[in-house]
């Protein structure tokens, strides 16, 4: 309905702000007698904190105060939580070692805060933090999660013997045994998953206010999720309760997951506001973001599949361990598990699959769900797989994955999830045309006469979204539910303000969300208003990541604006004495079907709050709520292909096409959707050439500024060609799936699986490095 | 303590800050000119880049004190009034941004390339490989660039017709 509405690619209302200079994010926000953090940090991966002397450091030119660990731990302040609990093999809970805010006996990474300076200014404080003396005794390191688990290792937790914080199996270990032993043919694997760093272009920050009269506090954070930063920060944190501490996540700079979680500095803002009576603000640096923000990804995986002498799949077992750094973070139980190995049926019918999971404490910085969280790691393990048996089988990696596809909805996988829709080989198709596949043997010769290694690289991803059936989490161990909420208000002019419990932090809400209140009634965007990020605006919301804000926060809007048009319907037929079973809606009108008989929305609103002739019983108003929660997981699917060119010579790959063919059921706004997928897939490549988390052997991170670590630029991508097919998603009002994490979660193996193809060889890890290619080639 | 006399955005100002205060922090924390971000320590990032005297610098690289007498742009002041810079449009009709935080520094530094080339009287006809290489200093971390170079190459053809007209 209109140009405005649904499939249409309406440009962003939010960008006025952004392209002339206006965003408001948290480091632009300034209070009166406003102070300033600086965080005192351990520069050693594991040590005893035996003392901390701050007597120079107070003498110094506007400090206010230093603050520690210990006084913290005094404060009762809560340690940090994680929320998903994971049961073992045996039957135990996981075993955690405490995380408390700031280290007031023993740090266990690089960059963990012992103490914060506060001060007049940013300079000042970082000044002092020079003078703190802090006394460390330096205890044995370990980085690598296999050198964690071996005997001997240095030990991270008492809570946690060996550094296992779980061994946890999922699937029929017995039905994959009996697959295995009738197999004609096993294919074997060995890979990393390499650890990332989420590197938001806005460093996380936070500005703290404690109002003493009214014992009440406000944070203005770098936030996916304000009220669930508002739920921890009370309910686990002991900051405040709720009521009394508002939580505001303006702009939002980018996030990847990695604004989720409720970390230390957010506390100690917090409750150094309350110490000091003073607001205070932090702003990380870029150093700090590489040391504290959870990183991603990180795991180490041994998988066998088997085969019938059809070249049917059998069954699947993989083995694989995660490294969570040195504590649990928020989700980061649920990203190996449930995130993870639910997702190893990919694209396929795999009648028996296990899987086992032992995570793995290390002295790192924390790991926690980042861009796809789990499902890369899924996809990139299954698709090199099937790749790597195609070769070995010697099909075409085309035709293998062709004849394993699930073709027939619902699917119930071995692994808990029930594929509800989607059509493998549209996407294949529509992928391996736009890529003109069966050209690619003459390109590839042409390509070898002038001395480059051409090669192709496919990977068919399956992700599980619109997390999530709050039932089902539960179920599974989750301590909170996944369902969204939404508020509509009509106010009196007919003007509309819709206030969703998802917070954008680049994906364009303010645009897309006005867009389904535009398809439903007919009025302009202009008309219509976001408003978000502000625990004491919005009712509640469980926030954005998952690629959950338009399957389950958008679901919420629709079902709201039912309840708004139910109402409004009743009143437009109270005014226009018709039945209410004959008012259509349409334009910003409500009409008598069939007649031209009609009233005006800003009418209808300005009936329902004059309240001067309502019909009998009803409540004055137009202002409606909903919480809506799904049913099931959404399934986006696709097929991504990439072309490139290997220079024997230098080992450096140059891309020569990149397609991908999306199911994301219907799209809002297609411009919006194409924008997120080129973000995911620029990740996913620089997940698999040019991204990599080191640590030294002492657990330094040597990657800790983008001197160091890669960032994928301009120069190092191609353009991308982008395609859709389309099956509705029939679990929700707007048949949606969800966009978000695709392009991030299917690039990386098809660009390995390029690259392996082009060199003749599959011994290569991410990232693929010039370095690693030339290896690769010449041993 | 220095006093710096400069003129930001077409307006004389005098402040004094300390001695190593960087452009960037003059910018946002005395002239609350917040457009101008902080996204690195070692100026690889370029959400802090600026004009100072018509030429795209990264402003956390400069002390203020060396722009004493110059004439900075920020991004605050690069559209006429309600009229955006063609390179400001640009990036909005092509969906040159998500979360808007490297879009200023990106706004700044594509005009400055797309004036540099237009002024080597290359006829404006930037090609996507050189757009990509002269973007290497910016990071954006939502786009993968590809709307990025779509706005930058639009707007230079909206600049060269702009140039034409003036």
């Amino acid at each position: 309905m209109g140009v405005e509405g649904i499939g249409a690619r309406v440009v962003r209302k939010e960008d006025r702000r952004f392209i002339t200079g206006q965003g408001r994010y948290v480091d632009d926000v300034k209070m009166v007698g406003m102070s300033y953090a600086h965080f005192i940090r351990s520069p050693h991966a594991h040590a005893k904190v035996k003392g901390i002397n701050s007597t120079e450091a107070m003498k110094m030119p506007g400090v206010i105060a230093v603050l520690t660990g210990q006084q913290i731990v005094d404060d009762k302040v809560g340690n940090l939580i994680c929320g998903w609990a994971i049961t073992s093999k045996d039957g135990s809970p996981m075993k955690m070692g405490a995380w408390p805010a700031m280290a007031p006996e023993t740090v266990r990474f690089v960059g963990q805060a012992v103490a914060v300076v506060i001060a007049e200014t940013k300079n000042q404080a970082k000044d002092a933090a020079e003078a703190v003396v802090v006394d460390y005794e330096e205890l044995p390191a370990v980085a690598d999660v296999r050198a964690a688990i071996k005997s001997g290792a240095p030990q991270l937790h008492p809570e946690a013997p060996g550094n296992i914080v779980y061994d946890w199996h999922i699937g029929d270990e017995a039905a994959v045994g009996d697959a295995f032993s009738k197999a004609a043919n096993v294919v074997t694997l060995e890979l990393t998953n390499n650890r990332l760093v989420p590197n938001a272009m806005e460093p996380r920050a936070a500005v703290a206010h404690y109002d003493q009269a009214e014992e009440h506090y406000t944070l203005y954070t770098t936030s996916q999720n304000p009220h669930v930063a508002r739920l921890v920060l009370s309910a686990f944190y002991n900051i405040a309760p709720e009521h009394k501490l508002r939580v505001i996540a303006p702009d939002v700079g980018g996030g990847f997951g990695s604004k989720i979680y409720i970390y230390p500095e957010e506390m100690v803002a917090l409750w150094a506001s309350k110490k000091v009576n003073r607001p205070v603000k932090w702003t990380g640096d870029r150093s700090e973001a590489f040391l504290t923000d959870a990183h991603g990804r990180d795991h180490v995986s041994k998988a066998e599949m088997a085969f019938d002498k059809d070249n049917k799949i059998l069954g699947l077992r993989v083995k694989t361990h995660a490294n969570f750094g040195a504590y649990m973070s928020l989700f980061s139980s649920a990203v190996p598990t449930y995130l993870y190995a639910t997702l190893l049926s990919g694209q396929y019918v795999i009648p028996a699959i296990y899987a086992e999971v032992i995570g793995v404490y290390t002295n790192t910085t924390p790991v926690d769900a980042y861009r796809g969280a789990g499902r890369p790691e899924a996809s990139y393990l299954l698709e090199r797989m099937m790749e790597t048996a195609a070769r070995q089988l010697k099909v075409d990696p085309t035709e293998l994955r062709k004849k394993n596809f699930i073709n027939q909805f619902p699917y119930q996988t071995p692994v808990i999830m029930a594929y509800d829709i989607g059509d493998f080989h549209a996407s294949i198709d529509a992928a391996m045309k736009a890529i003109d596949y069966a050209g690619f043997a003459a390109r590839k010769a042409k390509a070898k006469a002038d001395g480059k290694l051409r090669g192709i690289g496919v990977s068919c991803y399956i992700e599980a979204c619109g997390i999530a059936p709050s039932k089902a989490v539960g179920s599974l161990g989750a301590g909170v539910g996944l369902w969204e909420s939404a508020e509509i208000r009509v106010n009196p002019v007919g003007t509309i303000e819709v206030l969703p419990g998802s917070h954008s932090h680049g994906q364009g809400h303010e645009t897309t969300f006005c867009q389904i209140i535009a398809e439903r009634l007919g009025v302009p965007i202009s008309q219509v208003s976001i408003v978000h990020g502000d625990t004491d605006k919005v009712q509640f919301g469980m926030g954005t990541y998952g690629s959950r804000s338009i399957a389950v926060g958008g679901a919420a809007i629709v079902k709201a604006m039912e309840k708004v048009e139910a109402k409004a319907k009743k009143i437009a037929a109270h005014a226009l004495e018709a039945s209410e079973s004959d008012i259509v809606i349409e334009n910003g009108e409500f009409k008598v079907t069939g007649t031209d008989k009609a009233i005006a929305l800003p009418m209808v609103a300005l009936a329902a709050y004059t309240a001067h002739n309502l019909p009998d019983g009803m409540e004055p108003g137009l202002k409606e709520t909903a919480f809506y929660d799904p049913t099931n997981f959404t399934f986006p699917a696709g097929a991504y292909i990439c072309e490139l060119e290997v220079d024997p010579g230098t080992g450096k790959t140059s891309f020569v096409n990149f397609v991908a063919a999306d199911d994301f059921g219907r799209l809002i706004n297609p411009m919006i959707v194409e924008g997120q997928v080129h973000g995911g897939l620029a990740q996913g490549i620089g997940q698999a050439l040019l991204e990599g988390a080191v640590y030294d052997d002492t657990g330094q991170l040597v990657t800790a500024s983008f001197m160091d670590y890669t960032m994928p630029r301009a120069d190092d991508l191609p353009s991308f060609q982008l395609s859709h097919t389309t099956t509705l998603c029939p679990g929700n009002p707007l048949g949606v799936k969800g966009c978000g994490e695709a392009g991030a979660i299917g690039a990386s193996a098809a660009v390995i699986n390029a690259i392996t193809d082009a060199i003749g060889n599959n011994k290569l890890e991410m990232p693929a490095t010039p370095d690693r290619v030339w290896h690769a080639i010449h041993g | 303590m220095s006093t710096v006399k400069l003129t930001v955005n077409g307006k004389a100002v005098s402040v004094d800050v300390e001695d190593r205060t960087l452009l960037v922090h003059l910018l946002r924390e005395n002239l609350n000119l917040t457009g101008t971000h902080v996204g690195c320590d070692t100026s690889q990032c370029g959400a802090c880049v600026v004009h100072v005297d018509g030429r795209a610098v990264k402003s956390c690289t400069m002390l203020a004190g060396q722009a004493a007498g110059s004439n900075v742009t920020t991004i605050e002041g690069l559209a006429k009034g309600d009229e955006l810079h063609p390179m400001q449009a640009a990036f909005r009709d092509n969906h040159g941004l998500q979360c808007g935080y490297c879009t200023p520094g990106m706004i700044m530094s594509a005009v400055d390339i797309v004036h540099r080339h237009h002024s080597q009287g290359s006829g404006g006809k930037l090609d996507e490989e050189t757009v990509r290489h002269e973007l290497e200093g910016n990071i954006c971390r939502c786009t993968g660039y590809h709307n990025i170079v779509k706005a930058v190459l639009d707007a230079a053809g909206r600049m060269k017709v702009a140039q034409a007209a003036e």
